[in-house]
């Protein structure tokens, strides 16, 4: 999933007529106060940083000034600084607006009645999972006929809207709903939808676009996720990568047995410290590949858990062999493989060709390996 | 037909001509399916292994009767191809295609529904009944024909749970993987009143995942409605907080969607939870010994 910026987020709510305060987004403290001179924000203003972690309020990466050398000072204190693991690079400005009353709403993948929904509440400007259920509005839209006008007025309804707001609204749904559905996103909230005077403005915009539909949205591929190096590494590669706190690294075909395994891996006292699902493949390069991926992780031991169906277990044995005649003898680490199902016994004779056996039963190989991960250290 | 395929099913395989639809049309026909014909545009006319291939669906239909469809048609062009099934009157799915945005899965979903037809998937292993029909990828070793049912959200870990039971001795009646993305075309819900129906399955495996709350909505309907034995495991109880779907996931799925919500649903709906995959087999066993003295 990409997750974008507020900044981001709003730029498509500009493009699909959400309106959103006037504002820019900047990347040094220059630029900041040169945009309150110039007059592409008005003062007083907000300046927040552009990080993807919520909670920006209560952490002191929202700021306000009145002054353009106030809106300089505001940037250079957030810009640099460190939010949540994230290092803020840019802030965003917009004019300080007069609210009203702020209200929640967003579309959303109802995945039970799959169908998308749409959730509206009067008490917007908190976390939504405080509100109670109650005060909350939801209601799910058949793609078919899109979203419809009766929805838009039951939503106004929920919110409490009547006359020119309530026709504020339906215009911002409609233009929601179209942006939801044709960029693809998972998620599309407004937290708060801020009423000011007689018109609705989105304060926040959180987006969050689904990751296989990259191949309809090019513009999005250059947007970075919070992943680890590797993990990019692994990215490019088309590998699932995961790296956790443990010292056991685990290749597994399918998101379903990779999960198993560490439950196993768990069970006997292991501590995964990566996982890679390997996913399915005939190529042993790509196998190769993932098993240098691994090595870079520095594992204490490794557990190789495959079950060949799609995925043959010999491209997997000849993956790996060729992978570990790469690897320096200096650099090697216990190994303990379990390959199982298609061509499972032309895979474990590749295997036992190279000093490497495989063991059949899940409980004593995921043992073993926490046995090697110990003994190393 | 017992649970959706049976000797009477006739496949086409969308996407034939491909390396991955070309050898699991023959592992197909290996298993005992009728693979009747394939479908790839431009290539209508040819031959793969001797399944005649078409240019379109609606042809293929015509000329060999299939009345199922499996797709490996990469992910941009899968909608129009499973539209194209559905309105050439398949009434049987299976997408193996994976990374199917879920905006496409919407519409076809309700389309295809609208017009009478089940699909499975996507990204999944497809269907299997031992000794009669399978339609899809599941490596055709770990069969053998007998009285456990078994659905699953999961893949790979489907062939090792099925292997399992096949090595304590005994057999599946229908196995269906149904995918493990956000939205699958058929759900454990609408999977289980087959096997409740079903002559042929005595008891049943559910294979669940962390993440959506499929599991707890199978766990309502077992208490309600199903009478058989259920044997449960869900993978990732160790597994790190997951991705969430921001804030609007959390209150859509309520504070369910967890190992432990879906386990505590499962265990008051009367199943028996395993706690790793080889206990699955074990427990199927002893049930199935069970009920073998009585």
């Amino acid at each position: 999933m990409v997750k974008l910026t507020e900044g981001r987020g709003k730029e498509l709510f500009r493009k699909y007529g959400v309106a959103v305060p006037r504002g820019v987004v900047v990347g040094s403290a220059e630029a900041a106060e040169r945009a309150t001179k110039d007059g592409s924000v008005p003062l007083p203003c907000v300046i927040k940083a552009q990080v993807l972690a919520g909670g920006r309020g209560k952490g002191g990466a929202v700021r306000f000034a009145s002054t353009a050398e106030e809106a300089r000072s505001a940037a250079a204190a957030i810009l640099g600084s460190s939010f949540q693991g994230e290092t803020v690079r840019e802030v965003i400005l917009e004019e300080k607006v007069a609210i009203g009353r702020e209200l929640y709403v967003s579309f959303a993948l109802d995945r039970t009645a799959r169908l998308p929904i749409l959730i509206a509440s009067a008490r917007g400007g908190v976390e939504i999972e405080s509100v109670d259920d109650a005060a909350i509005d939801r209601q799910t839209i058949d793609p078919f006929p899109g979203l419809l006008a009766y929805e838009r007025r039951q939503a106004a309804h929920a919110l409490g809207l009547t006359g020119p707001l309530a026709g504020e609204l339906d215009r911002l749904l409609s233009s929601l709903y179209r942006l939801f559905d044709r960029e693809d996103a998972e998620l599309v909230e407004i937290n708060p939808l801020a009423v000011v005077g007689e018109k609705l403005l989105a304060l926040d915009a959180k987006v969050i676009i689904e990751d296989d539909a990259a191949f309809r949205h090019p513009e999005y591929s250059a947007i970075r996720d919070d992943r680890t190096p590797l993990e990019e590494i692994a990215r490019e590669k088309e590998i699932a990568f995961v790296q956790l706190d443990g010292n056991i690294g685990v290749i597994a075909n399918g998101a379903g047995l990779t999960m198993a395994t560490l439950d196993v891996l768990k069970e006997f006292g292991g501590a995964p410290g990566v996982f890679l699902d390997l996913g399915g493949t005939d190529d042993p390069k790509k196998v190769s590949e993932a098993f240098l991926l691994m090595a870079l992780a520095k594992p204490r031991a490794v557990f190789l858990n495959i079950f060949g169906g799609v995925t043959r277990c010999d491209t997997v044995a000849k993956g790996l062999v060729a992978a570990l005649e790469s690897v320096p003898a200096s650099e090697r680490f216990p190994l303990v493989a379990r390959i199982r199902g298609n061509a499972e016994t032309e895979g474990i004779a590749i295997l036992r060709a190279a000093g490497v056996t495989s063991v059949p039963d899940l409980k004593a190989s995921a043992q073993a390996v926490v046995a090697a991960a110990k003994g190393g250290a | 037909m017992t649970v959706l395929v049976d000797a009477e099913t006739r496949v086409v395989v969308q996407g034939i001509t491909g390396h991955q639809g070309t050898g699991h049309a023959r592992a197909m026909r290996e298993f005992g399916t009728k693979v009747v014909a394939g479908v790839t545009p431009g290539k209508g006319g040819t031959a793969v292994e001797g399944v005649p291939v078409f240019d379109t669906v609606r042809e293929a239909v015509l000329q060999s009767r299939a009345n199922a469809s499996c797709l490996f048609v990469p992910a941009p062009f899968a909608k129009d191809a499973l539209l194209e099934a559905v309105d050439a009157g398949v009434k049987l799915c299976v997408l193996v295609t994976e990374h199917i945005p879920f905006h496409d899965m919407l519409v076809m979903y309700h389309y295809a529904r609208s017009k009478g037809t089940r699909i499975i998937g996507p990204n999944c292993p497809g269907i299997a009944a031992p000794g009669k029909a399978k339609v899809g990828i599941i490596p055709n070793v770990v069969f053998r024909p007998g009285r456990v049912g078994v659905i699953s959200r999961s893949g790979t870990l489907t062939y090792e749970i099925v292997n399992g039971i096949k090595e304590h001795g005994l057999g599946q009646s229908t196995c269906i993987g149904l995918g493990g993305d956000p939205i699958v075309g058929t759900s454990f819900v609408d999977a289980l009143p087959l096997f409740e129906n079903d002559p042929e399955t005595d008891l049943m495996v559910v294979v669940g995942e962390i993440g959506g709350t499929a599991e707890e909505d199978a766990a309502e309907y077992i208490h309600a409605h199903f009478t058989k034995p259920v044997v449960a495991y869900i993978a990732g109880r160790s597994a790190p907080p997951g991705k969430r779907m921001g804030h609007a996931g959390a209150i859509i799925s309520r504070g369910r969607g967890t190992a432990a919500t879906k386990i505590a649903a499962l265990e008051r709906a009367g199943a028996k939870v395993a706690r790793f995959p080889y206990e699955v087999p074990e427990m199927v066993a002893e049930i199935a010994a069970k009920a073998a003295r009585r």
